[in-house]
Parts: C-alpha cells; sequence; structure tokens
C-alpha cells in the first residue's frame, strides 16, 4: 500500500456525478457544421493549410503549427471548406478567433493516409514524440499544452510519470467513463507516453469516489502484466485534480514553485491524453474526437464522444436542452469553467464538460449575492487555500490596487482554482480580483517593457543629435581656419573686384590730384572737418572688406543648415 | 439570448456572515441560562437593551455613511457585539450604562472606523473599557450568585432596578453588591492574607473559581467547542489564549502558592473563557494567520494574567484583546505560511513598510 501525502486545504464539493453516468458514452451527432479554432492550444496558433472551397477528408491535416511549441488541427469530419473567418469560440474575453469552419457532408469519410506504429518499441523516442505531435495531441484534462513537449524527458530523468485521473470537479464524469469503458487503451496510451519519457514507473490517480474506474484499471493492468504501473486511490478532495495537488498527493514532492514537475523526476498527463496517444499510435488517427459531459438543467444529462468543433448548443439540443432557457452555459467544471457568451462556439480539444444553466426547474448554479459583504478577515479562504497563500490579504492589496504588495504575497502562485470564493462568508469573487489583479500587472510589465524601449530610443536619438552638432561645429572651425590663410574661389574673386575698384579709385585720386581739382564742398576745410572726412574713409574702406566677409560666411552656414536638414529627415 | 458570464467558480457554499455571527449567538445560549439561574434576569434585560440599542446606532450609522442599511442591519454582526457587551457587565447596571456603551461600541468603535470589517479593535471591548474607565462605580456593582434567588427578585423587579434604579424590599444596591472572586482576591492579597485562606473565608468561592461563575464558564467552554467542531473559529486562538494563562499562572502558583491563584482559578475565573472562544476570536480585529493567530493567543493570555497580577484592574480581558488587537497587523505579517512550492523562509516579502493590513 503506498503512502499518500496531503496538500492543504481543499474544500469537499457536492458531486453531481450520477445523472451523467447512467447511459454508457454515446458517439454525438455528426453536426452541420464544423468550427475548428486555430488555437486550441497553449502556445502559436496553427497556420491553415486549407482554403475556402477545398473538400477535406476526416483527419485530413488542414492547419499546420505555428512554431514549436503549438499543435496542428485536423478535419474532425468530411465536408468542405467553407471560410477561414473570425468565430465566436469560449474566451474570457469574449472575443472572436480565427476558425476553419467546415460544412459537413454526412459521410464522415477517413483520410486514406492513417499510419498507425505497428511495433512502437522499434522507433526510438522521438520518433514517437513526433507521431504524436502530428497527431495534434494537447493536454485533454483542460490546460492544452502539446503533449508532445511535455512527453520530452529533455536532460531529466523521469522517475514517475503520473496519469490523472482524479477529475476534481463537479458534474464533470468525461475521465470516469473513459477509464470505465476504454481502460486497456488508456493503459497501452500510458505504455506509449512511458516509452517516450523512458520512464522508471507509472502512478495512475484516481479519486476514490471512482470505483468502478479503479476496478477497470486494476483489472486491465493485471491482464497486461506491466507491474511497473501502479493504480492509486486518492482522497476525494477538491483541487486533488490539480497536476501539483497530484503530485503530492502520489509522491509527497512538492513541484517547485515556477517549475515544472520534470524538476522533481515527475511528469503528469491526464487520461484522456494518453486514450489520444493510443489511438494516434495504434489506429493513427489524429485527434479529432473527445469525450465531453453534458450536465446540468438537460433533460438526458450524460456523456458524449464529440467532434472537435462541434457547436455547443448543438450537444446541448441534443441532450433535451432548451436554448430558450439557457441562462448559463459553463465549458469545464463550475470551479474553474468559463462561462460562454455565445453558444455557437465550438467544442475544442480541451473542452471536458458542457454545464448547463437554465432559468426553470432545478437550477445548478445559482447566482451569487448581488452584494458582496466586506471581508471580515476570518481566515476561511486561507484555510482552504491549496497553495497556502492568505487571499485575504491578496484581496486587500489587490483592491487596493497595490500591485508590489500584491505580489509579494506570492499571488502569481494562484492556480485560480476558487475555493476561496468558495467558501467566502463575504461572498467576495476573489479569483475574480486575483484575475483582475495578474492582468493589471501584466498589462503594466508590457507598458513598462515598451517605455523602456521608447526611452532608450529616446536617448539614442538625443546622443546621436548631439554628437552631430558636435561635429558640424568641428567642420565650421575647420572650415573657417581653411578659409582664413588661403581664401576659397569666390573669395578670390570678390578680392580681383576689390582690387579692380581700388585700382580705379586710385586712378581717379591721380587724376584728380594731377588736375588740382577738387569737390566744391571739400574746398576751404577747416583741419578738424578734412580729419572727420578721412576717418570716415578708412571706416568705410573698413567696413567694405568685412561685409564681404560676413556674407561669404553667412551662406555658408546656409548651406550647413540645409545640409542638416536633409539629414535630419533622412537619418 | 443573454447568457450570465460570471467569473469562476460558479457555486458557493452558502455561508454567509449572518449565519457565522447567529451561530456565535447561538452558541452564548446555554451561558445565558446559566448566567440568568445563578444572577437573575438582569442579563437577559440587558441584552435586549443592547441589541436594540446596537441595531438604531447602526442603521443609524449606516444611513449618514449612505451605506445599504438592510444587508448590513441583518449581518449580526451588531446583534453580536451587543450580547458579548452586556455579557460583560453587571447584571443590576442602570440601563444609560448598557445604552451608553453599546452605542459607543458602535458608533466610535466600529462604523467611524468604516464599518463591518474595517475595525481595527474589538467593539464590544472598547465600549466596555470606555464604561470601566468612565463609570468605575456602576460597573463594579456586582451580586452574589443565588442572592436573587434568596432574595426571589423576579424579572419585575430587576426592570425596575435597572430601568429606575428603585430597589425591593427596601434594599439599596450597596446592600446588593459584592466583589467579583478576582476582585475579593486581588483586594484581600493586598492585606497580607494568602490565596488559600481568602478562598476559605470567602462563600463565594467555589472548586476553581467562583460559585455560579464557575457554571456559567462551563457552558461558555462548551458553546466554544461547539463552535470549534461547526468550523465558525478555529482552535487556535482559543486554546493558545488558555494555554499560556495555564502555564504562566501555574508557573508562579509553583513558585508562591500563597500569593497567587491557582491555573485553574485563573481559567475558570472572570471572563477568560468568554475571552478565549468568544471576544479574542473576533475575526475582524484579531490575526488572521493560523500561525498569527497561536502568538495572539498567547499574548492575550500573558496580558490577562499580567494585569490581573500585578494591574490594577482586577480583569484584564479587555486590555489586553485590545492591546494585542494593536498587534495583529504585524503579527500577521511576519506569521506567513510557506507557500506550496517555496522552501522555508523562501522568498519573504521583500518590503517591510506599510503593513496595513487590517487598518
Amino acid at each position: 500500500m503506498r503512502r499518500l501525502f496531503q496538500f492543504h486545504g481543499g474544500v469537499h464539493l457536492k458531486e453531481h456525478k450520477k445523472d451523467a453516468m447512467v447511459q454508457p458514452v454515446q458517439i454525438a451527432h455528426l453536426p452541420k457544421q464544423l468550427v475548428l479554432p486555430l488555437q486550441q492550444h497553449i502556445g502559436a496558433p496553427a497556420e491553415a493549410i486549407v482554403a475556402a472551397g477545398d473538400k477535406v477528408l476526416k483527419g485530413q491535416l488542414i492547419a499546420r503549427p505555428g512554431s514549436n511549441i503549438s499543435a496542428p488541427v485536423h478535419a474532425s469530419s468530411s465536408g468542405t471548406v467553407i471560410a477561414i473567418a473570425e468565430h465566436p469560440v469560449s474566451h474570457p474575453s469574449h472575443l472572436d478567433a480565427p476558425c476553419i469552419i467546415i460544412d459537413t457532408d454526412g459521410e464522415d469519410r477517413w483520410h486514406t493516409d492513417r499510419q498507425p506504429v505497428d511495433n512502437y518499441h522499434e522507433l526510438p523516442p522521438e520518433k514517437i514524440r513526433e507521431h504524436i505531435r502530428d497527431a495534434g495531441i494537447v493536454g485533454m484534462g483542460g490546460a492544452g499544452f502539446p503533449a508532445h513537449i511535455k512527453l520530452n524527458p529533455a536532460d531529466h530523468v523521469v522517475d514517475t510519470l503520473i496519469l490523472n485521473g482524479a477529475e476534481c470537479e463537479p458534474y464533470i464524469t468525461c475521465d470516469e467513463m473513459l477509464l470505465r469503458e476504454r481502460a486497456l487503451e488508456v493503459i497501452v496510451g500510458l505504455r506509449i507516453m512511458r516509452y517516450a519519457l523512458q520512464a522508471k514507473r507509472c502512478i495512475i490517480g484516481v479519486e476514490n469516489n471512482k470505483a468502478a474506474a479503479f476496478r477497470a484499471l486494476q483489472e486491465q493492468v493485471r491482464n497486461t502484466g506491466a507491474d511497473f504501473i501502479e493504480v492509486i486511490q486518492v482522497p476525494t478532495v477538491y483541487p486533488t485534480g490539480g497536476e501539483k495537488q497530484l503530485i503530492r498527493v502520489l509522491t509527497g514532492k512538492e513541484v517547485p514553485a515556477s517549475g515544472l514537475p520534470l524538476n522533481i523526476g515527475v511528469v503528469c498527463h491526464n487520461v484522456g491524453t494518453a486514450y489520444a496517444v493510443y489511438r494516434a499510435i495504434e489506429l493513427g488517427e489524429p485527434l479529432v474526437s473527445r469525450y465531453v459531459t453534458v450536465a446540468g438543467s438537460v433533460a438526458h444529462a450524460r456523456n458524449l464522444e464529440v467532434l472537435i468543433g462541434t457547436p455547443v448548443i448543438d450537444l446541448i439540443e441534443e441532450c433535451g436542452g432548451n436554448h430558450n432557457t439557457l441562462s448559463r452555459v459553463i465549458l469545464g467544471g463550475p470551479m474553474m469553467g468559463t462561462a460562454l457568451h455565445n453558444i455557437t462556439a465550438p467544442v475544442t480539444k480541451t473542452t471536458n464538460c458542457i454545464l448547463v444553466n437554465s432559468t426553470v426547474g432545478d437550477v445548478p448554479l445559482p447566482s451569487r449575492d448581488n452584494h458582496a459583504m466586506p471581508c471580515i478577515r476570518c481566515g476561511d479562504c486561507a484555510i482552504s487555500c491549496p497553495i497556502d497563500l492568505l487571499p485575504q490579504q491578496l484581496y486587500w492589496y489587490a483592491r487596493a490596487k497595490d500591485f508590489d504588495k500584491v505580489q509579494d504575497y506570492h499571488l502569481f502562485d494562484c492556480i485560480e482554482c476558487g475555493c476561496c470564493d468558495y467558501v467566502c462568508p463575504s461572498q467576495i469573487p476573489l479569483v475574480h480580483y486575483f484575475r483582475y489583479a495578474k492582468t493589471e500587472i501584466w498589462t503594466q510589465q508590457r507598458e513598462k517593457t515598451q517605455a523602456d524601449i521608447a526611452r532608450e530610443r529616446h536617448e539614442f536619438r538625443e546622443q546621436r543629435l548631439e554628437r552631430d552638432k558636435r561635429e558640424k561645429q568641428e567642420r565650421h572651425k575647420k572650415k573657417r581656419a581653411a578659409l582664413k590663410p588661403a581664401g576659397s574661389a569666390a573669395n578670390k574673386e570678390e578680392e580681383t573686384k576689390k582690387a579692380a575698384i581700388q585700382a580705379a579709385m586710385d586712378r581717379a585720386r591721380a587724376k584728380r590730384e594731377s588736375q588740382q581739382i577738387e569737390p566744391k564742398n571739400t574746398r576751404d576745410l577747416t583741419p578738424e572737418q578734412q580729419q572727420k572726412i578721412d576717418e570716415a574713409d578708412a571706416r568705410r574702406a573698413k567696413s567694405n572688406s568685412s561685409t564681404v566677409n560676413a556674407r561669404i560666411n553667412g551662406a555658408m552656414d546656409k548651406q550647413d543648415a540645409q545640409q542638416d536638414l536633409f539629414q535630419d529627415n533622412n537619418p | 439570448m443573454n447568457l450570465d458570464t460570471p467569473s469562476s467558480p460558479h457555486i458557493h457554499s452558502g455561508v454567509r456572515i449572518t449565519g457565522m455571527m447567529m451561530r456565535v449567538c447561538l452558541a452564548l445560549v446555554p451561558a445565558i441560562i446559566a448566567y440568568t439561574w445563578f444572577f437573575g434576569w438582569g442579563l437577559c434585560i440587558n441584552i435586549l437593551i443592547a441589541v436594540a440599542t446596537a441595531l438604531c446606532a447602526e442603521a443609524l450609522m449606516l444611513r449618514i455613511r449612505q451605506r445599504p442599511i438592510v444587508p448590513f442591519l441583518t449581518d449580526g454582526s451588531a446583534v453580536l457585539t451587543a450580547v458579548l457587551l452586556a455579557f460583560c457587565l453587571p447584571p443590576f447596571s442602570p440601563w444609560w450604562i448598557t445604552v451608553m456603551g453599546t452605542a459607543f461600541a458602535i458608533i466610535v468603535a466600529k462604523q467611524l472606523y468604516g464599518g463591518l470589517g474595517y475595525n481595527p479593535f474589538n467593539p464590544a471591548m472598547v465600549g466596555y473599557v470606555m464604561l470601566l474607565i468612565s463609570f468605575p462605580l456602576e460597573m463594579t456593582q456586582w451580586v452574589p450568585p443565588n442572592i436573587v434567588n434568596q432574595l426571589q427578585i423576579g424579572f419585575l423587579d430587576t426592570l425596575n432596578i435597572i430601568f429606575t434604579g428603585t430597589f425591593p424590599y427596601l434594599l439599596n444596591i450597596d446592600a446588593l453588591s459584592m466583589a467579583t472572586p478576582l476582585d475579593t482576591v486581588k483586594t484581600e492579597l493586598g492585606l497580607n492574607l494568602t490565596v488559600s485562606e481568602i478562598m476559605r473565608s470567602n462563600a463565594i468561592f467555589g472548586d476553581f473559581g467562583g460559585v455560579g461563575w464557575e457554571w456559567v464558564g462551563n457552558w461558555v467552554l462548551l458553546g466554544g467547542i461547539w463552535l470549534i467542531y461547526k468550523r465558525i473559529i478555529t482552535w487556535h486562538i482559543p486554546l493558545a489564549l488558555m494555554g499560556s494563562l495555564f502555564v504562566i499562572s501555574f508557573f508562579f502558583f509553583m513558585l508562591d502558592p500563597d500569593t497567587y491563584a491557582s491555573p485553574m482559578f485563573h481559567l475558570f475565573g472572570g471572563a477568560t473563557l468568554l475571552a478565549a472562544f468568544f471576544i479574542a476570536t473576533d475575526p475582524v480585529s484579531a490575526s488572521t494567520t493560523p500561525r498569527g493567530r497561536i502568538f495572539y493567543g498567547i499574548g492575550i493570555g500573558i496580558l490577562i494574567y499580567v494585569i490581573r497580577t500585578w494591574g490594577s484592574y482586577p480583569d484584564g480581558v479587555a486590555f489586553a484583546v485590545l492591546l494585542m488587537n494593536m498587534a495583529a497587523p504585524t503579527i500577521d505579517y511576519y506569521t506567513q505560511p510557506r507557500v506550496f512550492g517555496y522552501k522555508k523562509n523562501d522568498e519573504k516579502p521583500s518590503s517591510t513598510s506599510g503593513d496595513e493590513g487590517n487598518t
């Protein structure tokens, strides 16, 4: 018997799981239209490689990965691409996202090019990862991180590969139904994943309220004789299904803050991912469908195998929900799910549950009180926090917009599980405040980075201008220095003119003096008057030469100025 | 069709402040009954006066502060403050004592600081201390246990005493009143008597504390344990408070049993148990981290002993609680839990200034 560990806090929630597990999993009706978002995963969006009007077959690659951290998208049924356009998707921002929209032809014809891997042991692990990448498999538990990256041990030695079958949120039963009905396939998938990771041992963690799933897994492990796989029941406490929490419960180790499970020799995958890996490797099928729970205010709550891209409303109506009385539709569980703003949004690779709330009859998700009361610092939030944060303090500083302080209290370690919110007697939307604070801090950081870049650019420009000015001054100095002794061509011309004028004046004076003719008003001058005339003449002669020089300099400055202007306009 | 798109989580436990406050009041009911049994109808009448005053004061202040009246009036916090304050007053206090104390607690100690959730000090204790300092005579007129039964002072007589100051059977308050056990010990220790002599010569002492008082204390204890069981309060503050008071009183009792009263006398005497489970655990003014609550409780326990033994007031509960209220934000700051994924003392908050979490 393996020793289990505990994590701090957590809450006990009413399960509401039985309704959807009465019937076995059924295959959902083929929708008329499929909407396949290019971004269904963490990382860069995929790039469409089809165009409107193209005929596609089921399983055909229609969008290739956008970068190393990305995942391809495959057509989930056969039909015609009618558009690659913005379409409503499930996102907190309520923004539309680019999607490939396919009108199905009803034939659901598979792409002929399916290539199962006959004996995966004979391939090197990186080939297996390539196959998994090409199948478009991402984390099916909700995060949607591309699986092939999480199956790459890099330089680490993986001691334990954990398969997460805890499924701790109320209402959701798709993993449990998968384990009940496809335990063998999940275990085959797990073995392939183990091979890709070269992990020593495997643990499948299942909450102890899933007895049937647990038994099915145990039986299949016994049948396949995989003695390196342990199936462990863990206590039913929300959020045991959180990756860090499950690792803690099963191994007693804590994933370091801002670290990865790989840092402690552990990798954790969802059971749904293992099943998708099985289908990709053993059947050669890319990820085109998944198990989805439809629960809440619907006549027939159940689990369906749904083609990726099926509009949510189709599934709600298939399960007997009435679109006229819908009040809230949650994708995911009641604790962490996202409320949908538009029911034409599609099921994606990470959609595990559609939780329907209606305005009539039994309302599974009652609205909160309109007015939150002030925090009374009862500390119930801190008691329930699985990360051991102090939500009451985080709330205080988030509300005061003291974003430094809120980070001191480890805001970014919050996993937004909602336990604090759930137990708060003042009904304060704590998680909402924390998301707000995180977004604000991200925005501030982005703005700060931008401001830093702008400031650097400005300082660089100032420096350049300063340098140019200095260089210009030096150029001037040099030019002036060159001007004085030699003089430029223009200068010479002026000087010849000046010399000619001077010569003419000299000639006139000589003539005058020789003829002894003087201007009448200059005759009989007193010596003082004569002296003044002489001074004036001297001044005139002097100023003549200096104005010429000044004019030359002025022209040069102007030319430089024009040159500068030109340079400034063309940096 | 308009879909609701609130932020997750989409479900709630259904616990509300009103429910918490009312359960705390409910936990006091057995003690109130026991108190009434030993000391007459005074307490019940005081509670009614205090609750009425508290609700009026609260409504008035909410109106002045332009806050929604109904949600705050029904949150139960004003009622609880009133009940706790009334529980601390002598049973035959004149009505205006109760009214003044409660009004002061609600208006000054609570609403002027910003109302529910924003008061740095325990409002009931602020009201009590104000009364104790301003009206020492009225606040020390206690009656011995069972005297109401012996003299057959009924409900109407009590009403008369409280509202008009008229005593039946030509009695007056001086004839009725006597010191509390804690008071007696304090006064007579000053007369150089030993603790055991004092205990033997006064009929008011029972097994541990005072006759009657002990029984009230037992029911307070039971109510407190029920609150912990119901997870309205945590064990940290009560246990730390009683533990530290026990340890310190045991130490001095062992040192000199003639001068220092026994640990059990301290635990069951005065308002220790009420403080441990009902007063110090007021979440708004107490420390909010689990480890901080232990330090907070220890601090109150030690201060109660220090004030009782060497201070000039017979009981130190109110002062001890208020003093530790002041220390709560600092305690919270230094007792943050280790966050998941961090090593011990790793990544402590960098700044030490501006720790105004409770103001």
